[in-house]
């Protein structure tokens, strides 16, 4: 075959794209694969396709597709922090004459691995299941507005994982850091596959996060249960509400900057070019107008978690509700008048930049006005030291200090010498793992009964929380103090010894945490092998106080068999203590959309598509394309999308509650 | 909002209804008008970075040809002509829809596609007369930004006549149901958002551009 | 400002006494302010942080559900008097922060230049500032002594105690060029201009760096600042002008070339108008500088004669969609660099850059022995 013939056929996919000499990654290719085909196998032997198929897959159901987030996420962190332990061993080792043992091109991959993994495939999922299972709990409904397109969304968030996962293994990930900064990112200076897998990941992952945000703020807004003002919102639903207004207003900022960086890739632009008019300069400022409010999208729905959290366990109504909610808004503005602060060095004006340093101080009064309400809900209440609010303590305790120094960057003179430093490092880990992650693990060990109907374990629980709290700070401390000597990031190689230390306490530190995901991922098996012991027959294990307590645990497919009615903001507390009695008679045919596998489809067929256009392949591409419309066109053919659950189905799951709860007492 | 409202008595005396024991359905579609409202702002704000890009790259031609020299105003004022008579078409279907007149909402439909089409035609043969100028998107920053603001209008059209299409076929097999009459208000919703995409793109690019 | 060194021990960590905090210990007066700055936004902070962290523990012990003692008011959720507090307090404080920030930023904005040597020590009249160019090449720095006529790779010498100018640009992509000791870090980019003053008031050696990740070779772009005194500097400039090598833009362009760890050269003259060809982008015969380029643009159209028919640069990259099906070439698996050895520059190439170690491009006679 003549080569032009070869490489129109596999574009610029050769034999060398495969790691054939590389032993570290080979070897990771290796496990990978045969664990995959294990995988595989045994899910053919136990015939389980068909399950995975028909129950999961295709689901509609929000609390299914909720949960298929939260495995995405788990598998995500996993590689993620792979990534962090590979960075910290090789920044302990590499001090004069020891190189360490990556090298730059293999180094530079995985910080920025690290970071695209981290945000966009872990912290995003986790926080897009939550919201996902329980935001219709929460407000009363069975379902989201649209549920096929939560379904499509889920699908698309896991193919752009896909596709970072694939530049694993076939040909490399970018070597610019997690925002692919132009005009390094550019054809110029990274003409390889990497920014292209980059570029393709985040855009195909990026429909799936903005249509999940519509999907979720049609829902809050028209979906809620009778009674229920937005004033009598869950403080975790109005923070969902907040945050996808943010995903629906930041994600096509995102979408159009990486559009016009394709565009100088592929047709060879000049948007942010150094030649030809382009200027790299409006890349930096177009991508922070998405990155800064990307920040609150993450942290905002742990504050809801927190809220939740904190009020349950003190057994004490929320202090500050309204203001709470204020704050959730005021933040929500703010998000987009600070983006400057993430470049004061790029050289704008004085008063250019006093003015983001400042925008971005006043947002702390808001947060620090949050902090002082879970302070005063626990003032005078009964607090039970559960995970969940073990995890909020904790948060409240680092947060503050992520808090403090990210208003020390603030200052411009300040951030002039402490950015892109090891201090800014520890900063954003100090918020994002402080701050988000805590959040989300209060969030995993609150709602776990109620998506499983069993707790999780507490002892293998205090062991993950410990190491996580202790391992942070072991790990992170150490970059703080580094950012003062003057170290800054993404370097793979020190001459000064004496630094060596602090790099070799933050490697503790990060190990501590490895035990912390290990103790995590023990406390689930432990707790799937104990859940007869651990069971929650009355579906509110937590004396909780919002609705998703009121069903039971897990809730049946209906969510509610009656729509609950609102008369207070803690809509199952006031049912409880005014002895509302839950009807067992004189159940109804429920109306249910029906699953479906297009968006299975349409998602792979978008990953075939990235995939062809990544490695040059353009006759796949177009086949791809043509597929996805052709698919796309003939499921809006399908006018038969829901279906009717009898009465008497209903009647069945209820009668067992009823006698679960009367077992009980 | 809740459908359904339903009367409560203050807290402390009777105790209220809790649960609503009636038939509580969202009907299908409730959300979709919301729905379909948020992804076009959010798809105006994809138009509005294009903008805010030729705003920047406007006047970066870095040597190349200008506005003046290669913008003929003529032909886009019939371009514009055509899109905005698509819109009122639209419009017409859209009466003709309330009035349930199937045939008639087909048929301006398809006047509506072949404005549309005309519009696209126009399009590609301005765009082809550019490359031949040798003033391709390549050039300069300035018609870079051209190239792709003027260009994803171009395609969204494209994509709304796809969209056209299907859904004349929806509406002459099906009639006009709530599930078509639905999509026709979509439809109708990004269409007209188009058209006021485009008097954007036909003041700040075309008349300021030659102005500059 | 002066003053606020003296409060240091006040705030300062007793958990940073042991190491060589540069930043918090600098030897320049600019980076001094901002370390006084970091030392006083930390303590109007910690105002309201420590009393919150206190709170927490307080509560979270006081208030544990085996306390039966302590008040339990289920139903308690308000109270105006606390949300006042609440929300002023932080509110104060950051009207203080925003106060101080707004007079340092001015005060210290790197386009200015500065107003004192150090503490009480204006600048004297008559003292003129040195001016050093400064160019970020893939992965080394070039400063650029214009009324010395000298230039140097990866040594910045300065004398202590004069406030140097430094202007700054990149041949590539962005960095940013950071000496810990002297003042805050500033952006270097093509094609732009950007400005830092700064005034060194120790001499000794210090490190300075590239702190903007840039690609490969990025972990080595180190330089080492030498702070001396008005003599010593004289001397040293001397030194440089015996060195014997010339930095014209046929040496400029095989320096440009992407090289790493790099040892000092030192180059005893330099083309007169380098940097600015540097800055407008044409350094590399053929290339049409930039101000000549928007002088082109502002002009009535028509009134020159028409540029459409511009030829593709040699070795400009195509875009993807535009490449033959042989120019695609292949992207390989790499975690160590493949094809050409090195200095390959030529844009839109699969080795482009593509490099961990390299010696140095070929200079006609380098002086080894001048390396540091």
């Amino acid at each position: 075959m003549s080569d032009t013939l070869i490489k129109t056929i596999f574009g610029r996919l050769t034999l060398e794209s495969f790691p054939i000499h590389e032993p570290i990654v080979l070897a990771t290719f290796v496990v990978v694969a045969l664990g995959g085909v294990a995988l595989l196998l045994a899910l053919t032997y136990f015939k389980l396709w068909g399950y995975l198929w028909k129950e999961w897959f295709t689901s509609v159901d929000h609390k299914k597709i909720g949960i298929m987030y939260m495995v995405l996420g788990l598998v995500m962190l996993l590689r993620g922090f792979a990534d962090a332990i590979m960075m910290r061993l090789q920044q302990a080792m590499a001090f004069g004459a020891n190189e360490g043992y990556l090298n730059a091109h293999h180094f530079d991959q995985i910080f920025t691995a690290h970071g695209v993994i981290m945000i966009f495939f872990v912290a995003m999922p986790f926080v897009t299941g939550l919201m996902n299972y329980v935001v219709p709990l929460q407000i009363g409904a069975r379902d989201v507005s649209f549920p096929f397109l939560n379904n499509f969304s889920f699908w698309m968030t896991a193919a752009g994982a896909v596709i970072v996962m694939a530049s694993l293994f076939v040909g490399e990930f970018a070597r610019t850091g997690w925002l692919a900064m132009a005009p390094l990112s550019g054809l110029d200076y990274s003409p390889d596959v990497g920014v292209d897998y980059y570029i393709w990941a985040l855009q195909v992952a990026g429909v799936g996060t903005l249509l999940s945000g519509v999907n979720l703020l049609a829902t809050i807004v028209k979906m809620r249960a009778p009674g229920m003002t937005m004033m009598k919102m869950p403080v975790f639903t109005w923070s969902a509400l907040v945050t996808n207004v943010l995903i629906v207003a930041a994600f096509p900022v995102l979408t159009a900057v990486l559009a016009m960086l394709s565009l100088d890739r592929y047709v060879g632009t000049n948007f942010f070019t150094n030649t030809g008019g382009g200027n790299p300069m409006m890349y930096v400022n177009m991508i922070w107008i998405w990155g800064h409010p990307e920040v609150y999208i993450l942290i905002l729905p742990a504050f809801g978690i927190f809220s939740e959290v904190v009020s349950t366990f003190s057994g004490k109504r929320l202090f500050g509700y309204t203001s709470m909610i204020y704050a959730l808004i005021v933040i929500c503005i703010l998000a987009y008048l600070v983006w400057l602060h993430h470049f004061f060095t790029m050289g704008s004006g004085a008063s250019v930049n006093s003015f983001f340093g400042i925008t971005t101080m006043i947002i702390s009064i808001p947060t620090g006005a949050k902090i002082f309400n879970w302070l005063f809900t626990m003032y005078k209440g009964r607090i039970r030291f559960e995970l969940p609010m073990m995890w909020s303590i904790a948060f409240m305790l680092t947060f503050v200090i992520g808090g403090m120094t990210g208003v020390l960057l603030a200052v411009p003179p300040a951030d002039f010498v402490l950015h892109n430093s090891l201090f800014l490092i520890a900063h954003f880990h100090n918020v994002i793992i402080g701050g988000v992650l805590f959040g989300l693990f209060a969030g995993i060990n609150y709602w776990w009964p109620k998506a499983f109907g069993f707790k999780l374990d507490k002892k293998w629980g205090l062991v993950s929380f410990w190491c996580w709290v202790v391992g942070f700070w072991v790990a992170f401390t150490p970059l703080y103090i580094l950012g003062l000597m003057g170290v800054t990031r993404r370097l793979r190689h020190f001459d000064d010894p004496s630094l060596q230390i602090w790099f070799i306490i933050a490697g503790i530190g990060a190990a501590i945490i490895a035990v912390g995901i290990a103790a995590f991922l023990i406390q689930i098996f432990v707790s799937v092998r104990n859940r007869e012991q651990l069971r929650d027959f009355t579906g509110d294990p937590w004396d909780g106080r919002s609705l998703e307590w009121a069903t039971s645990s897990p809730p049946p497919e209906y969510n509610f068999a009656f729509t609950p009615v609102i008369h207070d903001l803690d809509a199952w507390y006031d049912m409880k203590s005014r002895e509302a009695a839950r009807p067992t008679t004189g159940f109804r045919d429920i109306h249910m959309p029906k699953s479906t596998g297009a968006g299975v489809i349409l998602a792979g067929l978008s990953a075939v598509i990235a995939m062809a256009m990544i490695w040059y392949i353009w006759w796949l591409a177009i086949l791809g394309f043509v597929g996805l419309l052709v698919v796309a066109i003939g499921h809006t053919f399908n006018y038969d999308r829901d279906f009717h659950i009898p009465a008497e189905e209903v009647t069945r799951v209820e009668n067992l509650r009823t006698q679960a709860l009367a077992a009980r007492g | 909002m809740a459908t359904t409202m339903t009367e409560t008595t203050p807290p402390g005396t009777e105790a209220p209804a809790f649960w609503d024991l009636d038939p509580h359905e969202h009907p299908p579609g409730a959300s979709t008008m919301l729905g379909f409202w948020l992804y076009l702002m959010s798809d105006c704000l994809i138009f509005a970075m294009l903008f805010a890009a030729w705003g920047v790259y406007g006047a970066a031609y870095a040597g190349g040809p200008t506005p003046k020299e290669l913008f003929d105003l003529k032909l886009v004022a019939v371009n514009t002509a055509m899109l905005l008579l698509s819109s009122i078409t639209y419009g017409f279907a859209m009466i003709s829809s309330d009035e349930k007149r199937q045939g008639a909402v087909l048929g301006w439909l398809a006047a509506t596609g072949l404005f549309g089409a005309a519009f696209l035609a126009i399009e590609l043969y301005e765009f082809s007369h550019l490359l031949h100028e040798g003033a391709g998107p390549q050039r300069s920053a300035f018609l870079s930004a051209f190239f792709t603001l003027v260009g994803t209008h171009g395609l969204h059209v494209t994509f709304g006549l796809i969209w056209l299409v299907t859904l004349m076929v929806q509406v002459a097999r099906r009639g006009l149901e709530p599930a078509n009459l639905r999509r026709l208000q979509c439809l109708s919703l990004f269409w007209h958002f188009l058209d006021v995409i485009w008097i954007g793109v036909f003041t700040f690019v075309y008349l300021l551009g030659v102005m500059r | 400002m002066s003053r606020l060194s003296r409060i240091t021990p006040f705030v300062a960590l007793p958990l940073l006494g042991g190491c060589n905090t540069v930043v918090m210990n600098p030897a320049g007066d600019v980076a001094r302010q901002q370390a006084d700055l970091i030392l006083w936004s930390t303590g109007l902070m910690l105002l309201i942080i420590v009393p919150v962290m206190i709170l927490t523990v307080l509560f979270a012990w006081r208030y544990r559900a085996s306390n039966k003692d302590a008040e339990y008011l289920p139903d308690w959720d308000h109270s105006t008097g606390l949300e006042l507090i609440i929300w002023s307090a932080p509110l104060l404080i950051i009207i203080a922060l925003g106060a101080l920030t707004w007079v340092a930023t001015h005060t210290l904005d790197p386009y200015r230049p500065i107003s004192r040597l150090a503490p009480g020590k204006a600048v004297p009249a008559n003292q003129r500032p040195l001016e050093v160019q400064v160019v970020s090449l893939d992965w080394k720095w070039l400063f650029i002594y214009p009324e010395q006529g000298i230039a140097t790779v990866n040594e910045l010498v300065v004398p202590a105690n004069r406030q140097v100018r430094f202007r700054l640009t990149s041949s590539s992509v962005m960095n940013t060029f950071y000496v810990p000791a002297m003042a805050g870090m500033i952006y270097t980019m093509a094609g732009m201009e950007t400005k830092l003053h700064a005034v060194l008031n120790r001499t000794g050696q210090f490190g300075g760096m590239s702190a903007n990740y840039s690609g490969a070779g990025f972990s080595y772009m180190n330089f080492t600042t030498h702070s001396v005194d008005q003599a010593g500097f004289d001397r040293w400039v001397d030194g440089v002008r015996g060195s014997g090598l010339q930095l014209r833009r046929d040496e400029y362009l095989k320096l440009e070339k992407p090289s790493e760890k790099v040892p000092v050269i030192r180059f005893s003259a330099v083309e007169s108008g380098l940097f600015d060809r540097i800055v407008q982008l044409c350094a590399h015969p053929g290339e049409t500088c930039m101000g000549a380029t928007m002088a082109h643009d502002g002009h009535q159209p028509g009134s020159h004669p028409p540029v459409n028919d511009r030829a593709p640069r040699a070795g400009e990259p195509k875009g993807a969609l535009l490449k033959d099906p042989g120019e695609k070439g292949s992207s390989p698996h790499v975690t160590a660099p493949h094809g050409q050895p090195h200095g390959n520059r030529e844009p839109g190439n699969d080795s482009n850059r593509n490099m961990t170690r390299l010696e140095l491009p070929a200079l006609p006679g380098t002086a080894r022995a001048a390396q540091g």
